[in-house]
């Protein structure tokens, strides 16, 4: 190999890095829209705008089930009896603490939301099961209350809230 | 460069063969005139003002026959489209009668949402065609399902000049080509004489005429805008990515030349010890490497 | 491809590594030390290229699919809402597309120059047969892929190929039948389609290995066709050959880059943006550009059997060439009658291209005869005698020295 000047080497080099930068910036480009492609597609967001529910015919006491972003949502218009018994409980001693009041919206007690997706491992809970007249998850034995929070069982957390206002009095937007 | 001359000469002798050979027009098909577009070429862009008059004309027009069933009412407010605000576009929704099933799975109509997708003005493919014997095309990709012939050298030259815009222009000529059929023409009855149509026999009566939608911009309420603007459109619901696919294109293109480049005086760089015969003359071993 | 590697790993892990399974030693020794005749053109850069375009069909494919529904009620929706909800869809869809055709054009580009050089002869004859299997392949993997999109021209280019199948005797229908699973092109085939057109690549990939070490066994042929006499006519491929690869790789992608972002649907037809429709036929029938010699040479033929033998025979005969060509000397730079007739069947080849997009009537239907003749007389005819009646060009006394001689 002839010797070749300093000069001439960093010259080579800096070809040679400047290449390969370009290379490797186009490389890692080319793979933004393979794993951008994975994300949900525009259809699927739009299927997954708010929806609203009317709750005029939903009686006191009566659960029913709606679904939002393919997931299923519990409404529950609870009895002044159950509104009771979710307050009653001593915050503390709960697995998962949340007092009733910040799993409601202010002036619409009676009303609860919760994605009916148990925080175990996925299973749709049954209504008005358990001994503590809220929901019973036939797959571990996961209890919740009243209030949509876990009692007894292997799910660590309470049912979960999902993003929701009253539009009327007796109509909510969920999402 | 011998193999680019020869292939130069064979592409040059096989056109001029063609087309010393070809015979007259075996397709029945007049070519439109090629007319501007404001998305055409590498820079090219859609119209806002264009898409929604040519919306517009869809709407009053259009639509009374021709389903467009890929297109749902929240893309009238994504970019690079009309440029609707999503309260507009969800209030065009809201004008739609969606078919949908209510609690008890009765079959009820209710107002479009963002997310539903025009519905058709047909039940049915049969009762599509009964109107006039042929159903009328849905028109989600209509502007891309429509060219005309171009022949040799003209396609040669579309490859640089990037002409993509055959479909716009059929459509454009076709709204505007109704005619008297000529004196020895047989135009069965129900047809339609249309100078651009293959065949010139078509089943659609002349849709657009003067004055027939008003435009709130004060654009010239003719069938020559109303063509120009509903092809358009046409060509938005088609391909409704093409300003961001053209973007994007120039930034890769101008990386690629970069890239090319660097690589060009890399390869210059590598080769210039082995290219030298010098080197071999001295009884240096090229092909030893020290990288 | 003889002697001891040379390769010595750099870290205690990849001293481990190579103890077990020595691929170090063998992505050196055929890809880093691998000795190259130094004096190969930028068509060299072709086989490099076309290992590129698998890999991006594969991986846009691998994507596409992931969104693709192959329903016939849903297949031509799921390719629009690939175009127009999927993230980046429209690109990723155009990629695939037009990368067919650049996998097509590339693969023409490398059997060109094959045919010129004498690449198929003694000792890469079954090289060459391996690229002729490849080739094939990819035709079968280019059709279905097309089909999948139920487009009208997909349907009516899958009924028209499959049916030619029935021109076999006997048995024709019932294979024809088999293929469909059912009375006509529907539902099964297009399922079956699918599954096809996402297996095959991968048979593709195998068989490309293959082609890689039969190439490897004999070594790169050269535009001298003399094989490498010493040290002196070889480089080694890292990083001689690797970066005239790579260079002319980026060259290659901003072609690709024009067609996807610039005319995307130049290549294609416009009829297959119409949903299939088994009640109405398009006015014409016509396949893919890189399918169209074919085309022509199948309807140049009038009767239907003997179309589709002359059909799949142009294409076999290709496996034949390393023995229809009786000449001693390899490249056609020494070869100036087989040069010419070369060119002359480059200009059959795509005048048949051209003509096969044009209705089979009149003045038409005369060349295309006479560009079928052709085609086959140069393999079935002209080779042979050339070999026995041709005055070759004297062949240089090495690769160094007609490098010299050039620069000189």
């Amino acid at each position: 190999m002839t010797t070749v000047s300093s000069a001439e080497h960093t010259r080579r080099d800096f070809l040679y890095i400047a290449t390969g930068a370009v290379g490797a910036v186009g490389a890692a480009a080319a793979l933004v829209p393979l794993i951008a492609q994975m994300n949900p597609d525009a259809s699927t967001i739009a299927a997954g705008a708010p929806i609203e529910v009317d709750l005029a015919p939903v009686t006191d006491g009566q659960i029913i089930k709606v679904f939002w972003r393919s997931k299923p949502i519990f409404i529950f218009h609870r009895t002044q009896k159950e509104i009771e018994e979710a307050r009653k409980v001593d915050v503390a001693s709960l697995p998962d603490p949340e007092p009733d009041s910040e799993r409601v919206k202010q002036g619409h007690d009676q009303w609860l939301v919760v994605i009916g997706i148990c925080t175990h491992l996925g299973c749709i809970p049954l209504a008005h099961q358990g001994e503590y007249d809220g929901w019973f998850c036939p797959c571990h034995g996961s209890q919740y209350d009243t209030s949509g929070r876990i009692r007894k069982g292997p799910a660590p957390r309470n049912l979960a809230l999902p993003p929701y206002k009253f539009v009327s009095d007796t109509k909510i937007q969920i999402g | 460069m011998r193999i680019v001359k020869y292939t130069a000469f064979a592409f040059v002798l096989a056109g001029a063969v063609a087309t010393a050979f070809s015979p007259a027009m075996s397709e029945e098909q007049e070519a439109p005139p090629r007319l501007k577009w404001s998305f055409a070429g590498p820079f090219g862009t859609y119209d806002q003002a264009q898409l929604q008059r040519g919306f517009k004309v869809y709407k009053e027009v259009c639509a009374v026959c021709h389903s467009i069933s890929m297109l749902a009412f929240r893309n009238l407010a994504e970019p690079g489209g009309p440029g609707f605000t999503q309260a507009q576009a969800a209030a065009v929704a809201a004008e739609a009668k969606i078919q949908d099933l209510d609690d008890k799975g009765q079959p009820i109509e209710r107002p479009g949402r963002l997310a539903d997708y025009f519905p058709s003005p047909f039940p049915n493919e049969l009762a599509a065609k009964a109107v006039h014997g042929v159903a009328p095309p849905d028109m989600s990709t209509l502007a891309k399902a429509r060219t005309y012939q171009r022949g040799f050298p003209w396609f040669v030259f579309d490859m640089f000049t990037q002409y993509q815009e055959q479909g716009p222009d059929y459509i454009a000529a076709l709204l505007k080509g109704y005619q008297e059929p000529p004196k020895d023409f047989q135009l069965p009855p129900n047809g339609h004489y249309n100078k651009y149509f293959p065949g010139h026999n078509i089943a659609m009566p002349p849709p657009l005429q003067d004055d027939q939608v008003t435009y709130d911009d004060g654009s010239p309420q003719t069938l020559d805008q109303y063509s120009k603007d509903v092809a358009a459109f046409l060509m938005w619901v088609a391909e409704p990515h093409l300003v961001a696919r053209k973007r994007l294109g120039f930034q890769v293109m101008v990386f690629l030349i970069v890239l090319a480049g660097l690589l060009y005086f890399t390869k210059k760089k590598v080769w210039h010890q082995v290219e030298k015969p010098r080197e071999l003359a001295h009884g240096q071993d090229p092909g030893k490497t020290t990288i | 491809m003889s002697g001891h590697s040379t390769y010595q790993p750099q870290s205690r892990f990849l001293q481990w590594f190579e103890k077990r399974l020595p691929l170090g030693s063998l992505i050196h020794s055929s890809f880093v030390a691998y000795p190259t005749p130094r004096n190969l053109n930028y068509l060299w850069t072709f086989g490099a290229i076309l290992t590129f375009m698998l890999a991006v069909q594969i991986v846009t494919g691998v994507v596409l699919a992931m969104h693709y529904t192959p329903n016939v009620d849903l297949a031509f929706k799921s390719v629009e809402g690939i175009m127009r909800d999927v993230n980046f869809g429209w690109l990723l869809r155009y990629l695939h597309a037009n990368g067919a055709s650049m996998f097509f054009l590339a693969v023409y580009i490398h059997m060109f120059r094959g045919i010129y050089y004498g690449s198929y002869k003694e000792p890469r004859e079954v090289l060459w047969i391996l690229g002729v299997i490849i080739y094939l392949l990819m035709m079968a993997t280019g059709f279905m892929g097309y089909v999948l999109v139920w487009g009208q021209m997909s349907f009516w280019a899958a009924t028209v190929i499959t049916n030619l199948f029935s021109a076999i005797p006997g048995v024709g229908d019932a294979i024809v039948t088999w293929l469909w699973g059912g009375y006509a092109v529907g539902n099964p085939t297009l399922n079956r389609f699918y599954s096809l057109h996402y297996l095959l690549p991968f048979v593709i990939a195998g068989v490309v290995v293959l082609h890689i070490w039969a190439l490897h066994v004999a070594g790169q042929n050269n535009p001298t066709g003399i094989e490498p006499k010493s040290e002196k006519d070889t480089v080694a491929f890292t990083p001689y050959a690797t970066i005239k690869d790579a260079f002319f790789m980026g060259v290659f992608c901003i072609v690709f880059a024009w067609f996807v972002f610039y005319i995307p649907n130049f290549l294609g037809h416009a009829d297959n943006y119409i949903p299939a429709n088994p009640a109405v036929t398009p006015s014409e029938i016509v396949p893919e550009w890189y399918y169209l010699p074919f085309y022509a040479i199948l309807r140049s033929i009038p009767d239907k059997l003997m179309g589709v033998i002359a059909l799949f025979a142009s294409i076999v005969v290709l496996a034949f060439i390393p023995w229809l060509d009786t000449s001693r000397v390899r490249s056609a730079r020494y070869r100036p009658l087989f040069r010419q007739f070369f060119w002359l069947w480059v200009i059959a080849c795509i005048g048949l291209g051209w003509l096969g997009s044009k209705q089979p009537e009149g003045i038409y239907v005369i060349l295309s005869r006479i560009f079928t003749v052709y085609y086959f007389a140069f393999f079935l005819i002209i080779m042979p005698l050339l070999g026995i009646f041709e005055k070759t060009k004297p062949l240089p006394n090495s690769i160094s020295d007609s490098v010299l001689g050039a620069k000189a």
